[in-house]
């Protein structure tokens, strides 16, 4: 079903498109070999090239194409063989050279295209259009003093990776699942850590709106380094309300820049089409083209991990899991791996329960990641291994479970240590349920006589009893047995 | 005393290895000599006395144990647009104010490396942008040459005009030169000394400062082209840390001084013979032809069809980059700053304040080339043609081995007589821009005086990386023009 903005005059549809600032994963900048690590003290991942100091040049690090490129596989797009270097002319004090080297004319990856998953189930393809390669600018900070402005320069120099999505994007919803699926696919190629909160991923959010069927697109409006999936759905919203009132107040609709204000849920306006720069890009001559091999191209797509799409459909064959599981399990590269470290030679079924269940409901109340796991997929193995082998029931198997999280023991030892063995010695289990009948004699009357739910009242008595260590199928096969004596 | 400064820089260097002379004596000659005239030739910005002992000492040691690179001991000077760790590199610009970089760029650690003395700084155009050096913050550079019964005060050429005069006065026994469109060969024709711009890609930028990155090329300046050979030996070679460098291995220039050129092909542009070319430099030209002729070279007429869309095409391209190099000069973090009540308007008041007249109007017109509406028709025209310039020179050397034309329409002028009009200016570059712009290397070799008794030169333009030619071919134009005038001042003289 279609999104629709229900306006005065009707019902309206919105164009979207994305262009999404990815900071390249690399250990050097795009240009230098300053550290392009996040964080720091100011200005101490900086080095005479980020800083334009006068006779300094621009070196291209091979390891940021190797990213771009690895990524324009991961979107099934054409790489380019011949891309360029451009300057984009633009002072600003965060800017040390005064211009930004981006590839405008000819970028690195061309038209592709990204598979996103809806709510309904249904599945959208949206385009890209182009991935390019460019520098990050440096950082302003204007709210320290109040004459003067500071100029961090940690991040000036660092890769980026533009890519830009067709007009293609027709709802809130389906900007959030692009943007949400690009990320993965980033964090699984392991080219961006899409941290949206460092900002290591950031969004210009270009919108316009339409009546439905209209051909053609109107004027747009784009919103500039919206930073969370949350604002980009929020931001297209708003703004295609305020288009719409527009429009239907009998106004035109400017093409401009303008800023996404979470707060007052609100776009304002930056800079008008009039007050736009004047780039000027022309080919930056302190580098020469960049000309890359095929053979390379394909060396990098040989050594490209299992993409979320091929990696779903695997674990649904291989493990018996349904797509939807699937889909959560491979949400990220390291819930998946964690998954089938803890699946592989067990109970698939058993291992898919307890990773949707208890172990992520262990994250969460932890508040940790996969990555932190207080329990290793080997440790959560073993655990399984032993309900599956009737060493624990599931019940203890929990309290297991809480205390490996607590104390990061592994589950044999945990067992061990407080004597968590399940009983399966017949003769335990029977002294245990005659003491239990002989101390109830009034109810073993009542069970006889025809009141069969006292029989779970039985088990949870021998169940206590035996400290929850005796076998669940035993107990019941032998207090069916003596009650029926 | 005067012996001192009969020296070439082979010569001293052969001496200083004989140990017949100290690196120190030769060192405190020239400053000395530096300490007389260029009060008045202004062709120093900033003079490194001290330093210059201490190396020249170092020197010594070095020669004393029988070691020693290729120019330990020999006195240079550095043209102030190559960055110099620890002492003020200017560009001749207020802009820089008193940046000292922390940094030396790849040519300086190139020659310091190999022993040379580096004796201070080189006056220039502001950011090399000028052909007279006239546009420099720190004064213009007078020639020390002089027009027979005149005492006007005549332009040393530019942008390298510092180099040129320092070189030409016997101030230095080398220096090193950029060439843009010209800047040094024009000014060493209008010195009466040798200069080589090199193959693009020759010479490492790292370190030298932006004028044209796609044009800009270090280059030896020097009193012969045995000199310049020894030097750009050192100068030359792969940089990774200039993408435009080139990693092809450096001949020993050196060697080929004397190769001759029998047999070898010299082609004659016939669009080189521009209206208004005074007749004897016309004259000079042809009698280049005949030495080249009698030392077994073979001559040839040929076309470059696109020579005269070489300078425009030069102010259009050069300009452009410029325009961008020249954005990082902001004062926000080096040099010069004029603080404003806003960001722009320290933009505005430090540029204002920190560029002089003509790097401010090629700023305007490098932006407006490159503005949108403008492009097209300007940057992106200039490019095409471009490409064919370099292809008339790619089709010429199917024929020829080098090609030989004048360096520069005239010889020097008066300071006073300097052009109103600033394109009436930019026709000076008419013959150096087209090798510029296709990348070739290219040389200048004084082969003679005017009515007026001022040096003009000849210049030889080669295939590309491909020097060694150039200077055997120079190398006989040198031997029969027998150049061995001196200007009036020099050092050895009285000023």
């Amino acid at each position: 079903m279609s999104y629709r903005i229900t306006g005065n005059t009707g019902e309206w549809e919105i164009v979207v498109g994305l262009e999404v600032h990815a900071q390249v994963i690399s250990n050097a900048k795009l240009f230098s070999g300053a550290s392009a690590s996040y964080g720091g003290e100011p200005n101490t991942h900086v080095s005479l090239i980020d800083a334009g100091f006068p006779g300094m040049l621009p070196v291209l690090n091979r390891e940021c194409v190797a990213q771009a490129v690895r990524t324009g596989l991961g979107l099934n797009a054409q790489i380019n063989l011949f891309s360029r270097f451009d300057r984009k002319n633009y002072f600003y004090a965060d800017l040390p050279t005064g211009y930004q080297i981006s590839q405008f004319a000819h970028p690195i990856v061309g038209e592709g295209k990204v598979l996103v998953d809806l709510a309904d189930g249904s599945t959208r393809e949206i385009g890209v259009t182009r991935l390019h390669l460019e520098q990050d600018a440096g950082k302003s900070v204007h709210d320290q003093d109040p004459t003067r402005s500071f100029i961090d320069l940690n991040r000036a120099g660092v890769a980026l990776m533009e890519i830009v999505s067709e007009p293609d994007i027709r709802s809130p919803e389906e900007a959030g699942a692009y943007l949400r699926k690009l990320r993965q696919i980033l964090r699984y190629i392991g080219t961006c850590d899409g941290n949206m909160e460092e900002g290591s991923m950031r969004a210009d959010v270009n919108v316009s709106v339409r009546k439905p069927g209209e051909e053609g697109y109107r004027t747009r409006c784009e919103i500039k380094n919206v930073n969370s999936i949350r604002y980009v759905m929020q931001s297209i919203e708003v703004e295609a309300q305020r288009q719409i009132e527009i429009w239907e107040s009998g106004g035109e609709v400017d093409q401009e820049t303008r800023l996404f204000d979470h707060v007052r849920s609100e776009t304002r306006s930056l800079r008008s089409k009039e007050d736009a720069h004047d780039y000027r890009y022309f080919p930056d001559p302190d580098l020469l083209p960049l000309v890359i091999e095929q053979s390379w191209v394909d060396e990098l797509k040989a050594a490209l991990p299992e993409l979320p799409e091929a990696k779903r459909e695997r674990l649904e064959q291989d493990y018996g899991v349904s797509r939807y599981e699937a889909s959560v399990l491979t949400a990220e590269q390291a819930v998946a791996d964690f998954y089938e470290t803890v699946a592989k030679g067990a109970d698939a079924r058993l291992a898919t329960n307890w990773m949707l269940g208890d172990f992520f409901a262990a994250l969460n109340r932890t508040g940790r990641s996969i990555e932190d796991s207080p329990v290793s997929a080997e440790g959560l193995r073993e655990l399984l291994a032993l309900i599956s082998d009737s060493t624990i029931n599931g019940k203890i198997a929990k309290e297991v479970l809480e205390d490996m999280v607590e104390t990061g023991e592994s589950a044999s030892a945990i067992v061990e240590r407080k004597g968590l063995r399940q009983v399966t010695d017949t003769g335990a289990i029977e002294t245990s349920i005659r003491e239990i009948l002989a101390a109830n004699t009034d109810k073993v009357a009542e069970y006889k006589s025809g009141k069969d739910k006292l029989f779970g009242f039985f088990v949870g008595q021998t169940m206590k009893a035996m400290k929850g260590k005796g076998n669940p199928a035993l107990v019941n096969e032998m207090l069916k047995k003596l009650l029926s004596e | 005393m005067s012996s001192m400064h009969d020296f070439t820089l082979a010569s001293a260097r052969d001496a200083l290895k004989a140990r017949k002379i100290s690196a120190v004596e030769l060192t405190n000659a020239h400053l000395d000599a530096i300490k007389r005239l260029d009060g008045r030739l202004n062709s120093f910005i900033t003079r490194t006395p001290d330093q210059a002992r201490a190396a020249a000492k170092a020197a010594d040691e070095v020669l004393a144990k029988g070691e020693g690179g290729p120019l330990t001991g020999i006195p240079l000077g550095i043209k102030d647009l190559f960055c110099t760790n620890g002492v003020r590199t200017t560009a001749a610009s207020k802009i820089l104010g008193n940046f000292v970089p922390p940094y030396e760029s790849t040519v300086t650690s190139n020659l310091l490396r190999d022993g040379a003395v580096f004796l201070g700084k080189l006056n220039l155009d502001e950011f090399a942008m000028g052909s007279a050096n006239l546009t420099s913050a720190f004064g213009p550079v007078e020639n020390p040459w002089k027009r027979n019964g005149s005492d006007a005060k005549l332009v040393p050429g530019g942008s390298s005009g510092g180099s040129a005069a320092a070189v030409a006065a016997g101030l230095v026994l080398g220096a090193t030169g950029t060439d843009t469109g010209g800047s040094i060969r024009q000014p060493a024709a209008f010195t009466g000394i040798a200069g080589i711009k090199p193959t693009y890609g020759r010479c490492s930028r790292f370190g030298t400062i932006a004028f044209a990155s796609s044009l800009d090329q270090a280059g030896p300046m020097a009193r012969n082209l045995q000199d310049c050979a020894i030097l750009l030996k050192s100068m030359a070679g792969f940089d990774e840390r200039d993408s435009t460098s080139v990693d092809t291995p450096v001949p020993d220039y050196e060697a080929a001084l004397t190769r001759g050129v029998k047999g070898l092909r010299v082609g004659i542009p016939k669009e080189y013979h521009a209206p208004g070319m005074p007749a004897e430099i016309e004259a000079l030209w042809q009698q280049g032809i005949n030495w080249l002729k009698a030392a077994g070279a073979e001559i040839v007429d040929i076309s470059l069809p696109h020579t005269k869309y070489g300078l425009p095409t030069y102010y259009i391209a050069a300009l452009a980059e410029a325009s961008s190099n020249l954005a990082r000069y902001d004062g926000v973090r080096f040099g010069e700053r004029v603080n404003g009540s806003s960001l722009d308007a320290l933009y505005e008041a430090t540029r204002a304040a920190g560029f002089g007249e003509e790097v401010k109007r090629r700023i305007l017109i490098g932006t407006h080339v490159l503005s949108s509406g403008y492009y097209d028709a300007y940057y992106l025209r200039a490019q095409k043609v471009r490409t064919l310039i370099q292809r008339d020179f790619l089709n010429a050397y199917e024929n020829v081995d080098v090609i030989l034309t004048p360096t520069a329409p005239s010889g020097a002028f008066a300071q006073d007589e300097k052009p109103t009009d600033p394109v009436q200016m930019y026709l000076n570059d008419v013959f150096t821009v087209p090798a510029s712009m296709a990348g070739v290397p290219a040389l200048s070799v004084p082969a003679g005086l005017d009515a007026q008794g001022v040096p003009l030169g000849l210049q030889l333009i080669g295939k590309f990386f491909d020097e060694e030619t150039l200077i055997a071919a120079g190398h006989v134009i040198e031997q029969a023009a027998s150049f061995t005038h001196r200007p009036a001042i020099h050092a050895g003289v009285s000023a």
